[in-house]
C-alpha cells in the first residue's frame, strides 16, 4: 500500500496536483509579500479573492470573454486594495483588524452578489490547458510542469518577476526601505504613502487574480466561500517564505504538495483517518519552519502606521 | 479617570434595562395562511443539502396555491448552532405553524425549545430521533439507497474497474451515501475498486477538484460525491470524460455530457405527510424517511447520456429490489 | 504621573462613543445595500434594535452572545499588549471545549459543583496549551505567530472532527445511521446555572469578574507590567533583565487560555454538548475573530472590552433578527459585519488624534507623552506609557 505511493503515476499525479493547488496561493502570497515588505499586513486577502473570483466568473459568463473576466477581477481587487490602502495609510487603522473587516465584507458581498445576480451554481468554459511546445513532450517533467493552464504559468512567472522588482530595481529598494525604516526613507524623500498605496493596491489586484484563477481557470465554477480560508494560509506563507518571493514559492509548493500527498494517501486506501490526513499540510508547514530555524526578522515597520514626526 | 468608562457602562446598562422592561410582543397573524419557517446551515442555492429542502418547500407552495396560501420564511447560512437556536426560538415566538430545523446539529436546541411552544410544530432533519417530544417530527434520507443504485450503475458501466468518491467529512448523510455507493458497486462487481476520499471540508472546492483529479489519475472513470464543494469534482469529471453520479439535487445541468444519474431528494414527500398530520392535529412525534419506496428519493437519469438498455433495466430492477426488500444493502467497512 | 484627572469628561465621553458613531456610519452604508435589495432600511434596523434590546429575551441573547467575545477579548488584550498577534482564538476555543467536555462526559458520577469548575479550569488549560505552542514556537524558534496560529486553527478543526465523530461521539448516535458528530449531552447537573427563562448563563457574570481580574493582572502585578513592557519595548526590557522570551510565551498562554475558557463555556452554558458541522466557525460562531474586534473596540482595555463586547454582541444578535424579519440573505449580514469592523477600526485615528491634542495641551512643554498606537488613552497605574 505505502509502496504504491512511489509509483511513477502517483508521483507525477502528486506533483501535477501540487502545482495546480499552489497557483492561487502564489498569486495571493506574492501580492501580500509586496505589501508586507512595505510594512503593511493585509488579512483581508481571502475576501479580495472571493470578490475577484465572483467578478471574473460573472463577467466571463456574461461576455464570454475570459480575459475580460481577469481584467474585471483585477479592477475589483484593486478597488478593495484602494480601500484598504486608504484605511491603513491615511486612517492608520489597526491592520490585523481592518483586514478581518475587509475579509468579512468580501465574503458576504461575493455571496450576496452570487445569490442575487446568478442565483444558481453553474459552470463556465474557463481557460484551457496550454501545452508548451516541445517542453510538454519531455517525459515526466513535461506532464507535470508544461501541460497546465496559462494562469498557472503566469503565477509561477510572477516569482522571478517579484524577486527582480524587489531586489534589482529602485522601486524595490524604496519598498524595502519603507518597510524597514520609514523615518529614514521619509527623510530621503520617499513618499511612504505612495509606496504603500502601490503595494497594497498591487496586493489587492493579485488577490483578485488569485480568485479568478480559481473560478475561471482551475475550477470553472463559483460557489459561496469557495476559497475556504485559502487567503489566510497565503498570508501565513509570506511569513514562512521570510518575505522573499522564492521562499514564498517554497512555502506554497510545500503546502500544496503535502496536500496533494494526503489526497493520494486517502485514494490509495492507506489506513490513515481522513481528518488526520487533512491535517498534514498544516502540521508539516510548522515543522519545516521549526526545523529551519533562522533568525529572520520581519520588516521592522510591519503593522505600524507611519506618521511624520512620531 | 475611569469615570468615562463608568459612564459608558452605565449607558449600556441603561439600554439593557430599558429593553428588559419592555414586554415581549409576539406577532399577530390571524390569516388562514400556512406559515413555514426554515433554518438551514448553508445557502439556499448550494446545489446540495439546503437547496433540496428549499426547493421542496417551493413545490409545496405551488401545490397549495402560491404565496397567499403558504408563507415561506428562511434563515440560511446558520452554521452556528446557537444562532440557529435563536432563530428557531424566534420563529416559534412569531407564531409560525411549522418551524423546520434543517440540520442535524440543531437537535439539542430543538429539545430545549419545542416544549416551550406546544402549539407549534417542529421538524428536524436529518435524523429519526424525535426525543419522544410530541411536537417534533423527524426526517431523514436513506441516502444509501440511491447511493447503492448509483454504485450499481457505475460498476456496470466502468471500463477501467476503478471508481472514485469525493466526500466532505466522514459523518452523517455524506457517509451514508458513500457507504451505499460502495456497497452497490461491490455487489455488482466484486473486483471493482472504489477509492474514497474525504477532504475534510464542506466548502473547499479547490481541494475537491484535486481529489477528483487524483481519482482520475488513479484510473477512475466514474466519480461521485456529496455536499456543496462537489462542484469542483464535477468540473474535473467533465474535463476528463469520467462519468458523474450525483446526489441530493440534480447536477445534470453542470455537466450534461458526463452526468449519468442523480439521486434527487424530494423532501416534499415528507413535508406533505407532515402537513396532513398537522391538519389532523398531530404536531409531531413521528419520524419519516425519504427513500426509493415512498418517492422521497428519485433516481433521475440524464436524458442526454446514452445509457445502455441493459444497465438501465438493471438499475430499475435494483430500485425495485430495494423497495420490496429483496435487496439488502450491507453497509460495513 | 497621569494627569488625566484634570481632563474633562466630555471629550473622553465622545472618544469612548466613537465606536458607536462609526457603527452607525457603517449601518448607513448598509442602508444603501438594503435599498438596493428593495428592503426598507428603517424597518430593517428597527428589527435589528428589537433583536438586540427589544425584550428581556433579546437582551439575554445579546449578553449570551457577548460572553465568548468578552472572554476572547480579554485574552487579546493581554496578547496585543505583549505585542503578540493571536489570531488562533478559534482553535484555542475548540481545544478548550474538547478538554472541558471530556471532563463532563467521563466524570458522570461526580457532583455538579465539582465538575463544573473542574471542566472550566480544564478548558482554560486546554486553550493555554493551544496558545502556548505558538508561543514557544515564536519565542524559541522564531516561528511567526500569525503563521503558527493560522495553522493551529486548521489543525484544531480536524482534531475536533476526528474526536467528535470517533472516540468522543455520543453513544446514542453511534448506532443511528445519521451519526451526527456530537458528544453526549451533559448531565443536567453539569450545566451552568441560567437566568430562566432566558439563555443567559452564569458564564456572563464569570466573564465580567475575570475582566476585573485581568485589569488587575495587567496593571497591578509584575507579570502584567512585564508583559506590557515587553510589548512596548522588548530591547529595553531585555536590558532591564526581563526574560523577554518567557513573557512572549506567557502572553500567548494566557491569551489562549481565555479563548479556551470561552469555548468550554459555550459547551457548559449554551449548547450542553459539543457539536460540529465540520468547520471552526460552526462551533465558535467566529468568536475567535470577533473577540479580537471586541477587544479593539474596547481600546484593548479589559474593562473597556465589556461594553465593547456587549455592543458587538448586540450587533450580531440584532443582525440575525434583521435577517429573519426582512428576509435578506445572511450574506448581507456578514458583509455588514465587515463594514462595521472596518469603520470602527478606522475611527480610532480620531480618538488618538484627540488624545494627543489633549495631552499636548495639558503638558507644560507641549511635547506630550504620546501613547502607543494601540493602547487606550490612559491607563491607571503608576507607569507612564513610553513610546517605543
Amino acid at each position: 500500500m505505502i509502496s504504491d505511493l512511489f509509483s511513477m503515476t502517483v508521483l507525477i499525479g502528486i506533483l501535477a496536483s501540487g502545482i495546480r493547488l499552489a497557483t492561487p496561493y502564489l498569486y495571493a502570497a506574492i501580492g501580500e509579500t509586496f505589501g508586507q515588505r512595505s510594512g503593511v499586513l493585509n488579512l483581508g486577502v481571502d475576501g479580495q479573492m472571493l470578490l475577484g473570483a465572483f467578478t471574473a466568473f460573472y463577467v466571463a459568463i456574461k461576455t464570454g470573454n475570459l480575459w475580460l473576466g481577469i481584467l474585471a477581477a483585477m479592477i475589483v481587487g484593486a478597488l478593495m486594495g484602494l480601500a484598504m490602502a486608504f484605511v491603513t495609510v491615511n486612517l492608520h487603522a489597526e491592520q490585523g483588524i481592518s483586514g478581518i473587516g475587509f475579509y468579512l465584507f468580501g465574503l458576504g458581498l461575493s455571496d450576496l452578489l452570487f445569490q442575487k445576480l446568478l442565483g444558481t451554481v453553474e459552470t463556465v468554459k474557463g481557460f484551457p490547458k496550454v501545452d508548451i511546445p516541445f517542453l510538454s513532450d519531455l517525459p515526466v517533467v513535461g506532464e507535470i510542469f508544461f501541460r497546465q493552464n496559462i494562469l498557472v504559468y503566469i503565477a509561477f512567472a510572477l516569482v522571478p518577476i517579484a524577486w527582480f522588482i524587489l531586489n534589482k530595481t529602485t522601486l524595490g529598494l524604496k519598498i524595502k526601505a519603507v518597510g524597514e525604516n520609514p523615518e529614514a526613507a521619509d527623510s530621503l524623500g520617499v513618499s511612504i504613502a505612495r509606496i504603500r498605496y502601490f503595494t497594497i493596491i498591487l496586493g489587492g489586484t493579485l488577490s483578485g487574480v488569485a480568485g479568478a484563477s480559481m473560478s475561471i481557470a482551475l475550477l470553472n465554477v463559483f460557489q459561496q466561500n469557495m476559497t475556504s480560508g485559502l487567503g489566510f494560509i497565503a498570508v501565513a506563507l509570506v511569513y514562512f517564505g521570510a518575505w522573499r518571493p522564492w521562499g514564498v514559492l517554497g512555502g506554497a509548493l510545500l503546502f500544496s504538495l503535502v496536500n496533494s500527498l494526503q489526497l493520494w494517501i486517502q485514494v490509495l486506501g492507506i489506513p490513515v483517518p481522513s481528518d488526520i490526513a487533512v491535517m498534514m499540510p498544516y502540521i508539516l508547514t510548522i515543522l519545516v519552519l521549526v526545523a529551519t530555524v533562522s533568525r529572520v526578522r520581519a520588516p521592522s515597520a510591519l503593522t505600524k502606521p507611519f506618521e511624520r514626526g512620531d | 479617570m475611569k469615570k468615562f468608562r463608568l459612564l459608558i457602562s452605565v449607558l449600556i446598562l441603561f439600554a439593557v434595562i430599558l429593553g428588559a422592561c419592555q414586554a415581549q410582543e409576539p406577532a399577530m397573524e390571524e390569516k388562514e395562511l400556512f406559515r413555514v419557517a426554515v433554518v438551514m446551515p448553508s445557502a439556499i442555492n448550494d446545489l446540495a443539502f439546503s437547496q433540496s429542502m428549499y426547493d421542496a418547500l417551493l413545490v409545496i407552495q405551488t401545490e397549495m396555491g402560491g404565496a397567499e396560501a403558504m408563507e415561506i420564511v428562511y434563515s440560511d447560512g446558520m452554521f452556528v448552532v446557537d444562532d440557529a437556536a435563536a432563530a428557531i426560538r424566534d420563529y416559534a415566538t412569531e407564531g409560525f405553524d411549522l418551524v423546520i430545523a434543517h440540520g442535524s446539529q440543531y437537535g439539542s436546541s430543538l429539545q430545549e425549545i419545542a416544549p416551550d411552544f406546544p402549539e407549534t410544530s417542529f421538524a428536524w432533519g436529518t435524523t429519526v430521533d424525535t426525543f419522544g417530544i410530541d411536537n417534533i417530527f423527524a426526517y431523514e434520507a436513506a441516502s444509501h439507497e440511491g447511493g447503492y443504485v448509483n454504485g450499481v450503475i457505475a460498476a456496470s458501466l466502468s471500463e477501467s474497474g476503478v471508481l472514485g468518491v469525493v466526500g466532505p467529512i466522514e459523518t452523517g448523510d455524506a457517509k451514508l451515501y458513500v457507504d451505499g455507493f460502495v456497497a452497490g458497486a461491490k455487489a455488482t462487481n466484486p473486483d471493482v475498486q472504489v477509492n474514497v476520499n474525504y477532504i475534510g471540508s464542506f466548502s473547499d472546492v479547490a481541494l475537491a477538484s484535486e481529489a477528483a483529479n487524483t481519482h482520475v489519475a488513479a484510473g477512475a472513470d466514474g466519480l461521485t460525491g456529496t455536499a456543496q464543494m462537489v462542484v469542483g469534482a464535477i468540473g474535473v469529471a467533465e474535463e476528463s470524460g469520467a462519468m458523474w453520479f450525483g446526489t441530493q439535487s440534480s447536477q445534470t445541468e453542470l455537466a450534461p455530457s458526463v452526468v449519468v444519474a442523480n439521486q434527487v431528494y424530494r423532501w416534499d414527500v415528507v413535508l406533505n405527510e407532515i402537513i396532513d398530520l398537522m391538519d389532523e392535529g398531530t404536531l409531531g412525534g413521528k419520524s419519516f424517511v425519504i427513500g426509493l419506496a415512498n418517492g422521497g428519493e428519485v433516481m433521475d437519469f440524464n436524458e442526454a447520456y446514452e445509457l445502455p438498455e441493459d444497465v438501465k433495466s438493471l438499475a430499475m430492477d435494483t430500485v425495485d429490489g430495494i423497495i420490496d426488500g429483496t435487496i439488502t444493502i450491507n453497509l460495513g467497512e | 504621573m497621569s494627569n488625566s484627572n484634570q481632563e474633562k469628561w466630555g471629550p473622553k465621553l465622545i472618544d469612548a462613543l466613537l465606536p458607536v458613531f462609526a457603527t452607525i456610519a457603517a449601518l448607513l452604508v448598509g442602508a444603501v445595500m438594503l435599498l438596493l435589495l428593495k428592503v426598507n432600511p428603517i424597518e430593517a434596523y428597527r428589527a435589528m434594535w428589537d433583536g438586540a434590546f427589544g425584550s428581556q429575551n433579546a437582551v439575554a441573547e445579546t449578553l449570551t452572545k457577548a460572553t465568548p467575545l468578552l472572554l476572547v477579548g480579554l485574552g487579546i488584550c493581554i496578547s496585543f499588549r505583549g505585542d503578540v498577534i493571536n489570531i488562533g482564538g478559534e482553535g484555542q476555543m475548540i481545544v478548550g471545549a474538547i478538554l472541558g467536555t471530556l471532563i463532563g462526559i467521563t466524570l458522570v458520577d461526580w457532583p455538579g459543583w465539582a465538575v463544573i469548575p473542574f471542566a472550566l479550569i480544564t478548558g482554560f488549560i486546554g486553550g493555554a496549551i493551544w496558545g502556548g505552542i505558538p508561543g514557544v514556537l515564536k519565542a524559541y524558534f522564531s516561528v511567526n505567530e500569525i503563521l503558527s496560529t493560522v495553522m493551529m486553527n486548521a489543525i484544531a478543526v480536524q482534531l475536533m472532527n476526528f474526536l467528535l465523530r470517533g472516540p468522543m461521539i455520543d453513544p446514542s448516535q453511534a448506532e443511528l445511521a445519521s451519526k451526527i458528530p456530537q458528544t453526549a449531552r451533559l448531565l443536567d447537573t453539569f450545566r451552568l446555572p441560567r437566568w430562566v427563562p432566558t439563555r443567559l448563563h452564569l458564564g456572563a457574570l464569570i466573564a465580567v469578574v475575570l475582566a476585573i481580574l485581568v485589569y488587575i493582572l495587567l496593571w497591578r502585578t509584575t507579570w502584567g507590567y512585564r508583559i506590557r513592557a515587553v510589548g512596548q519595548n522588548p530591547d529595553a526590557s531585555k536590558y532591564a533583565g526581563v526574560k523577554v522570551r518567557n513573557y512572549i510565551v506567557l502572553a500567548l498562554i494566557l491569551s489562549g487560555a481565555f479563548a479556551g475558557l470561552a469555548g468550554v463555556m459555550q459547551v457548559y452554558g449554551v449548547n450542553y454538548r459539543m457539536i460540529t458541522d465540520g468547520s471552526a466557525s460552526g462551533f465558535t460562531g467566529s468568536a475567535g475573530f470577533n473577540g479580537i474586534v471586541a477587544a479593539l473596540f474596547g481600546g484593548l482595555h479589559p474593562i473597556g472590552t465589556i461594553p465593547a463586547s456587549i455592543l458587538f454582541g448586540a450587533l450580531l444578535v440584532g443582525a440575525n433578527k434583521m435577517q429573519r424579519v426582512v428576509q435578506v440573505p445572511s450574506a448581507l449580514i456578514t458583509a455588514l459585519n465587515g463594514l462595521v469592523v472596518v469603520f470602527v477600526v478606522s475611527s480610532e485615528i480620531w480618538r488618538r488624534r484627540r488624545q494627543k491634542k489633549r495631552l499636548a495641551e495639558a503638558s507644560p512643554e507641549g511635547e506630550g507623552i504620546t501613547p502607543e498606537g494601540s493602547g487606550p488613552g490612559d491607563s491607571p497605574g503608576s507607569e507612564k506609557e513610553v513610546e517605543s
